[in-house]
């Protein structure tokens, strides 16, 4: 009975994502068609003799910043998509050092890897029975996520790489990025500073309390 | 074209945030959610900080910023991940389409 109601629903869903898919996949090849093959015969004619080192080390951080976020996004076990998220957000750390922000980077690993990856960790393994299922991390709706999600790449990319950006070096050199953080922090944004210590001690209580009651009972 | 600019860096946050609002849309398990919030934010960092760098005025407020980013994201992990276990020591699952209710 239960089956039988849920069959339509089932297939309006894997209906709707194929429609949405097309429309994106129209959409996609339209814009590479129209806009990105013209702009690509001039640089294929420079020749691939541009490239420096640095660069091609820039392509291979994304490229392990975007898979590693698939396997977030596409990974069965929630152990697999935790460790997925441990090496996106170090080839992340490694692209703000690309950026030259080594202050926000140096943050990212103690706070993100150290700190919030641990965490997510603890909670696996409280929460779910590792071993009792073979897939941990069920999905739903994957279909129209997909094409959501092909939509929102073509539409941000698109807007990325078209709009007119000002785009001059910023003239700070790494050494002095922390000096200057430090100078802003104790400055223009005392206040937020100040909100974000109350922040975290709020939440260092809130947690505390809303963890433990569940032990006492 | 070949060297990384801004738009470059535009387009890796893009694809970060896509992935992120795909994992936050069809997983049913809590922690993997949070996994696509955390995505979400360090996409968001990667444009901040991208924008800071190719903006020519002699200020790190794009760093600061996502700073402040990272610490809020911090605070945010904590306190979800002990609503996580307070609704596994109640419901006994953290499958977010079985529990539906905020007390027993």
């Amino acid at each position: 009975m239960a089956q039988t109601s849920q069959k339509p629903s089932r297939y309006a869903e894997v209906l709707l994502g194929v429609v949405l898919l097309v429309v994106v996949v129209a959409f996609v090849f339209w814009m590479f068609a129209s806009q990105v093959l013209p702009g690509l015969a001039p640089v294929a004619a420079q020749g691939a003799g541009l490239a420096r080192p640095s660069d091609l080390l820039f392509y291979l951080i994304a490229a392990v910043a975007i898979v590693a976020g698939a396997g977030v996004a596409f990974s069965r076990s929630i152990i697999y998509a935790a460790l997925s998220l441990l090496a996106a957000l170090l080839a992340i750390g490694a692209l703000f050092i690309y950026l030259n922000a080594d202050y926000v980077a140096v943050s990212q690993l103690l706070v993100y890897v150290g700190g919030v990856l641990v965490l997510i960790l603890f909670a696996v393994m409280l929460t779910s029975k590792i071993g009792d299922k073979a897939h941990t991390n069920p999905s739903t709706g994957v279909l129209p996520g997909i094409g959501l999600t092909v939509a929102l790449i073509a539409v941000l990319g698109y807007v990325a790489a078209k709009s007119p950006w000002i785009s001059q070096p910023n003239a700070i050199t790494p050494a002095q990025t922390a000096r200057t953080i430090g100078d802003l922090f104790l400055k223009e944004y005392l206040l937020p500073f100040e909100v974000a210590s109350l922040v975290l001690l709020a939440t260092l209580i809130g947690a505390v309390v809303i963890a433990r009651k569940e032990m006492k009972e | 074209m070949l060297a990384p600019g801004l738009a470059h860096f535009l387009v890796v946050g893009a694809v970060l945030f896509a992935l992120g609002t795909y994992t936050v849309i069809t997983r049913t398990n809590a922690v993997g959610i949070l996994l696509g919030v955390e995505l979400i934010l360090n996409a968001a960092n990667v444009n901040f900080v991208a924008f800071q760098r190719f903006n020519p005025s002699p200020l790190l407020t794009g760093q600061v910023f996502s700073l402040f980013v990272i610490v809020l994201a911090a605070a945010e992990a904590a306190v979800a991940l002990a609503i996580v276990l307070a609704i596994f020591m109640t419901v006994k699952t953290i499958d977010v389409t079985q529990s539906s209710t905020l007390k027993e």
